[in-house]
This record gives C-alpha cells, structure tokens and sequence, in this order.
C-alpha cells in the first residue's frame, strides 16, 4: 500500500514537472511581412560536378535583380547528404532560414506537416507556365489539394541493358516481366560471371515497378486516411515476382539481398551485370563505366507484352518557406527558377528532365538518350502516398525489410506483407 | 529555470546534512594542530562545496540538464512538426515507452545487443590483456611496432575502420577470400557471420585502449613480487593470475566499464558494415534501431524514451558490476 502511495505520489510529480515546462517548441507562424526589397536567400542542392548548375541559376538570378531594383539573391548550395538536418535547423529558426528552397519531392508533406512550407496554390494557379506541367509533377507538390511549390525537375528510372552481350548471346530485348525474369536468367546461365538483371533487396524504387505493373499499390485512400496497399494479392504477385529474381540463376541472394540502388548502377557499370534498372540520373555514372558504349535503355516492360511498367516518379521541387518576409518576391523568384526556360537550361547543363510536358518532348528531339525516359513518364508514374507518415516508412525501412525477409526465406510473401502492412498503418495512424 | 534549480538543489541539501559544529575544545600546544582542524570545519561547512562548484556546474550543465531534458522529452508527443511550432506538443505519459516495450523486435534487439556487446567486451578484455602482457615480454623494436600498430587503429576513425574492414571481407574484391580461397563468400549475409565481421572490427579498434591502460599498470607493478613469483616457480598463467590480475584491478574495472559503455552503444559499425542494421533488420542493435525509429523519421520523443532505457540500463549494469567486486571484498 505505502509503495504504491508513494509510486502514485512520483508519478504526480512526474507528470506536474512534465506538464509545467514542456518542452521548447518554435514560433513558427507564417510571417505578415511583405518587403519589396532586400534580401533573398535561397537553398539548392550541392550536385555531383555542380558548375554547370551554378552557371544557369546565376544567368536567372541576374535577371531577377535587374528586374527587380533594390533586390539581392543571395544562393547557397547546400550538401545533399546533410539537407535533412539544415531544412530541420532553418523550419526550427525562422530567422536564419531561407527565403525559397529545393527539396525532394518526397519530403514535401512531411514538410508541410512540419508547418515549413507557404501554400501557393493561387500564385501557381495564376502563373501561365503552370497549365504545362506534368500531372504526377504537380501531384508530387500536393498535399490536401493544396500546391506547396513549382516542380523542379522528374527523375525516373528505366532498364539498362548491355547491347553486346544480347548480340553475342542472341537475345531480344525483354517485352514482357516474364520475358525480363527468362533473358535475365539466360544471361547468368551463359555468363555466369554476370548478373542477368542485377537487383538489390535495399533498392525500393527499382521493386516498386514490379508492384505497380501487377497492379499492387502502396496505399489506397488520399491525405488524412491512407491505408497500406502493400498486402494486397495484386502487390503480392509483384513482390513474388522480383524477390524471385534474387537466386543463384540470376543474382545470388548473399550478395544481391544487401544491395540498394546504387549498388546495382555500380555493379552494371562496372560490367558486372546484363541488365540493371537505373534512371536518366544515373546516365553520367554509367558513362563513366566500362561499359560506356556498350548498352542502350528502354522503358522497363509491363506485364502486357508492348506495356511499359509504371515507375516512381522522382525529382526535386522549389517551395517558399512560410516564415520568409518577401512573399510576393520569393514567391516570383521560384517561378523563375522553376520556369520553362529554366528547366530547359538546366536539362542542357545537368541533364535534369523537364517537370512540363512540352518542354520534356522537345529535349527528348534532341537528345536521343532521354528517350526511353520520357516514354516511360508518359506512360504514367507513380507517386509515394503524399503523408507525412511516408519519412517514417521510408526512414524505418519498412520495404527493404520485407523484401529481404522473403529473399532471405525469413518468411514468405504473405506473412512479410502482412507485417510491412501493419508497420505501415501503424505509421500512417500516428502521423496521419 | 527549473534547471539551475536541479543544479542547486542537491548542492543545498548536502550541505544542510553536514553535521551542527561540535563545541570547541580546550587545547594548548600539541592539540593545535587539531583545533585548527576543528576550527575550518566550524566556519565553512560548505567550503568543500565551494571547490566542487564548478565541477558540479560543468556537470550540472553538461549532464544532468540534458538528462533531464530528455526524460521529459520522452513523455511527450515531440517531432519536427512540435519542434518547428506546427503543432503543439502533447503530454503522453508513458505513452512512448508503452509503444517501445509493445513493440516485439525491441526486445529481439535489446537481446542482440546485450549478447554482442558481452561478446566484443569479453574478446577486447582478453585481446588486449594478452597483448599488454606480450609488450612487457619483448624486446624494444617489436613493442615499439606493436605499439604503433595499435595506436594507429585507435586513431583510425570508426566510418574508414568499419569501411575498410568491410572491403577486406568483400565477396567480390577482398583479399580475405582470395587467402583463404572462400570464392564469392558474403560474410554480411548470414546473422552470425556478420556479426562476427562487425565484432572482429569493435576489438581491432578497441583493444588499444585496454593493452595501453594495462601495460601501463603492469609497468607500475614493482618488479621484486614478479621476480618473488617466478621464484617460487609460478608460470605465466598463475603469475597473471594470482599476481597482477589481482593489483590491476581498480585498472580492469574501469577498462571494463569503458568497454561495457563503448560496446553496448556500439552504432558506427554496424550502420556502416551491414548496411544499416543487416538482412531485413538482422543485425540492428540498440543504437542503429533508435536512430532508424526514431531519429531519421525526427520522433524524437520515442528516441528519448529509447535514450532513457539505454541510460538505465547502463547504469544497471555497471552498479550490479560494482556491487558484485565490493562483495568480493575488494576496495576500489
């Protein structure tokens, strides 16, 4: 009795020093100011080989002061690998935040849930350029039909496959998934020195298509009330299907199970592998390779023979943060940098695909190699579900955990769906 | 602030307990000495308290207030939408740490990491024991080399450490394969054998500290209980044993207690050799598992709780550790 009195007595206590000083939160509230001058700070990524990058955003920051009197633009490049913990610093400090930023289009609710980001859902309703846009693009700065940003530019991924080794061994280009997982193993059964279509169990973007293009979903349901897909038969026979290429006939599981995305771009660079599902990002690091010369891309294949399989649709936004005191310049500022000449500038510079259609089908008329890559994007794409919850999915790893569960024969496709299942609900219930 | 209030406190009720002054004695001559004694314990009680000040302020700061700042942490609902004003913080309670203990693969966790850290303390203790014992063993150049060669991995940053282990083990290019004619040998696919790898690569780059710490206690040993020893015809294992096991002790129980510290909260490693955590999670350990829960998705309220479990724990450990050498009937 006494014990537990005295254990009531602590817990009370516990909880009125608990509740007396929670603790320190920021004062993040939109800012009410609107200057017409001064300076604009702005954020975007630090690339691999970033000069060509610095020299368009400079071109646009030029013209945008000299439109705008009495203004500076003052860009810093940030490190990619770090960005998580700067845009975490500047949502917790308002005042040494940036006024417009570049982020993942991933990161976009979590943001917004993070009450960072300014809803410009007017301002991009009533810029020309807009009606251009992609659909998935503008749907990947969405969150509760509200826009929090211009798309920057699409990353997606299509198969790779080595052009001498399919002439050598007289192979046909796959059409089909099943013909993809048959040619794979061909090319391991006559070269076992090469993976046929090399895959990694940690390399959630090169497994989702497979899910997708059986009909599988992440998550059904819009913001506010997802509920996970991933248990569905549909998503089942896709897991089935990929996990299945994880075997000594095609890419052995001790080596391949570990494997993330860009494990596989190294190992097909290096000659390593038949095939490899990369994206129009990984150009430059294939170029690099030994096989530069020596492989070509098509759209990674559907289940129907001639159907292309749906891919994720990646890339990079620019938002306004909410605490910036130049709205009407910022807000100008992101259209500028995310404008069609821009885009088109930046896609001659970097090799970054182009968020408009029109301005994507024109570079694809000049430039051969994006090609593949831009089919694939109108074939359509997929999108992450647009939650907050999606960071802790991603970051907990939810999907290269049960995808190594079945590769390893931890468990089988039903039970490691079920439990990716749970984890993922569970996640959506708590961040929404 | 509550604080400083935290700082403060323990100082004052300390020394309110210091006993009342005792009436001055009458003395003359050789007593003196002792009424001076008597006289400094009169007037500043508190004096001791006075030279710990600004110990216990540093300690109080860099201790205790972030102690504290994370047990309350830890009963709120607190990530990046709180921290950044999006929406207020609410009071959970035990909330956090119900959805910790409910959660299966925290346990399955805790257990690997208390058997791995157990392992990698038990082969640092007994790599670096029996190496500080061969450096008094031989003669100048090779102790010197061998001295190199441990501070040299004792330098070595845990990130090019692990990185480097790893590609030494690697099925594709490694030489250790080549050597030992393994073939393509993922030795990070199966649990245990990754488990190994990372425990192999702990020791290398822990047992430094235990050889220095305890070369430096062997050499402190005076030479005539050695010579006393081998005399009466003890042989290595029983000089160590009987001898210089039991006058290195206060240097083994710190040694220990660093590498229970070190090993349990072991994360560089095992992020970086298996890749995050393994095979579907297989080689998470405490550490790794609250970043990935916690951390990287910015719940920082359930990574505090995960923090002050890891905290007690420790402490546990390390007290039942003390208790049990007291019991021994050995004073520290």
């Amino acid at each position: 009795m006494k014990l537990s009195v005295r254990f009531a007595g602590l817990t009370a206590l516990a909880a009125l020093l608990a509740t007396a000083c929670a603790p320190q939160t920021s004062s993040n509230s939109s800012s009410d100011k609107d200057e017409k001058t001064g300076t604009l700070r702005v954020w975007l990524f630090q690339e691999v080989g970033n000069a060509p990058k610095q020299k368009v955003v400079d071109s646009v920051v030029a013209g945008f002061e000299k439109a705008h009197k009495g203004t500076k633009v003052d860009v810093e490049y940030i490190p990619i690998d770090t960005r998580a913990q700067r845009v975490k610093a500047a949502f917790n400090d308002p005042a040494s935040a940036p006024d417009v930023m570049e982020y993942g289009n991933t990161d976009t609710a979590g943001y917004v849930k993070d009450g960072g980001l300014l809803d410009v859902t007017k301002e991009f309703g009533d810029w020309g350029e807009a009606k251009d846009t992609d659909p998935t693009a503008k749907q990947s700065v969405t969150v509760d039909g509200k826009l929090y940003g211009a798309p920057f530019y699409v990353g997606v991924r299509a198969l790779y496959y080595r052009t001498d080794v399919f002439k050598e061994l007289g192979l046909s280009v796959p059409r089909t998934m099943d013909e993809l997982a048959s040619t794979a193993r061909a090319i391991r059964a006559a070269r076992p020195e090469l993976y046929g279509l090399v895959v990694g169990g940690a390399y959630t973007y090169g497994a989702m298509p497979f899910v997708w293009a059986n009909g599988g979903e992440l998550a059904n349901g819009k913001s506010g009330s997802y509920a996970s897909g991933i248990d569905s038969a549909e998503a089942r026979k896709g897991i089935k299907a990929y996990t299945s290429l994880f075997g000594d006939d095609n890419c052995p599981a001790a080596k391949c199970a570990g494997m993330g995305g860009n494990d596989t771009i190294s190992a097909f660079a290096a000659g390593k592998a038949g095939m490899a599902i990369g994206g129009d990002f990984s150009h430059t690091a294939v170029e690099a390779g030994k096989v530069k010369g020596k492989y070509a891309v098509v759209p990674l294949p559907g289940v129907k023979s001639g159907s292309i399989a749906p891919a994720f649709a990646g890339g990079n936004n620019i938002g306004v943060l909410k605490s910036t005191s130049h709205r009407t310049l910022a807000v100008q500022l992101m259209e500028q940098l995310a404008s069609k000449k821009t885009q088109s500038e930046l896609f001659d510079a970097m090799g970054f695909l182009p968020t408009f259609t029109d301005v994507r089908q024109q570079v694809a008329r000049q430039e051969p190699f994006v090609k593949p890559f831009v089919r694939t994007l109108s074939a359509g794409t997929k999108f992450v579900p647009a939650s907050p919850a999606w960071a802790q999915i991603d970051s907990s790893l939810v999907l290269p955990t049960m995808f190594q569960e079945v590769i390893s024969g931890k468990k089988d496709v039903t039970k490691a769906s079920d439990d990716a299942a749970k984890k993922m609900n569970d996640a959506f219930g708590s961040a929404g | 602030m509550n604080d400083r209030g935290c700082v403060k406190t323990p100082v004052a009720a300390a020394a309110s307990t210091v006993p009342a002054p005792r009436p001055p004695r009458e003395a003359a001559g050789a007593r003196g000495r002792r009424t001076a004694r008597g006289a400094a314990r009169r007037t500043g009680g508190w004096t001791p308290w006075l030279y710990l000040a600004p110990a216990l302020v540093v300690l109080g700061g860099l201790l205790v207030y972030p102690i504290y700042q994370l047990g309350l942490i830890s009963f709120f609902q607190y990530t990046q939408a709180q921290v950044s004003g999006g929406e207020p913080a609410t009071f959970e309670g035990f909330g956090n740490y119900a959805a910790l203990f409910g959660d299966p693969q925290f346990w399955q966790v805790l257990l690997a990491t208390v058997l791995f850290a157990a392992a990698c303390v038990v082969s640092t203790l007994a790599v670096g024991c029996a190496l500080a014992v061969l450096l008094t063993r031989v003669r100048a150049v090779p102790r010197l080399a061998l001295m190199l060669a441990a501070l040299g991995a004792w330098a070595t940053p845990a990130v090019t450490g692990s990185t480097v282990w790893l590609f030494l083990f690697d099925p594709d290019f490694g030489p250790v394969n080549r050597m030992l004619g393994l073939g393509d040998h993922s030795w990070t696919y199966g649990r245990l054998s990754a488990f190994f790898l990372v425990l192999l690569e702990v020791v290398w780059c822990s047992f430094p500290f235990v050889m220095v710490t305890v070369y430096a206690g062997i050499r402190a040993v005076p030479g005539e209980v050695l010579e006393a020893a081998s005399l009466d015809g003890a042989s290595q294992w029983r000089i160590w044993r009987s001898v210089l096991a039991p006058m290195l002790r206060p240097i083994l129980v710190v040694v220990t207690i660093q590498s229970v510290i070190w090993d349990f909260k072991v994360f560089t490693q095992i992020y970086v050799m298996t890749g995050g955590g393994g095979i579907a999670g297989q080689n998470l350990v405490l550490n790794v598992y609250a970043y990935q829960q916690a951390f990287a998705s910015s719940q920082y309220g359930l990574g505090s709780a995960i923090g002050i479990v890891t905290l007690l724990i420790l402490l546990a450990v390390t007290l039942v550790y003390l208790r049990l050498l007291r019991r021994q009937g050995e004073e520290l």
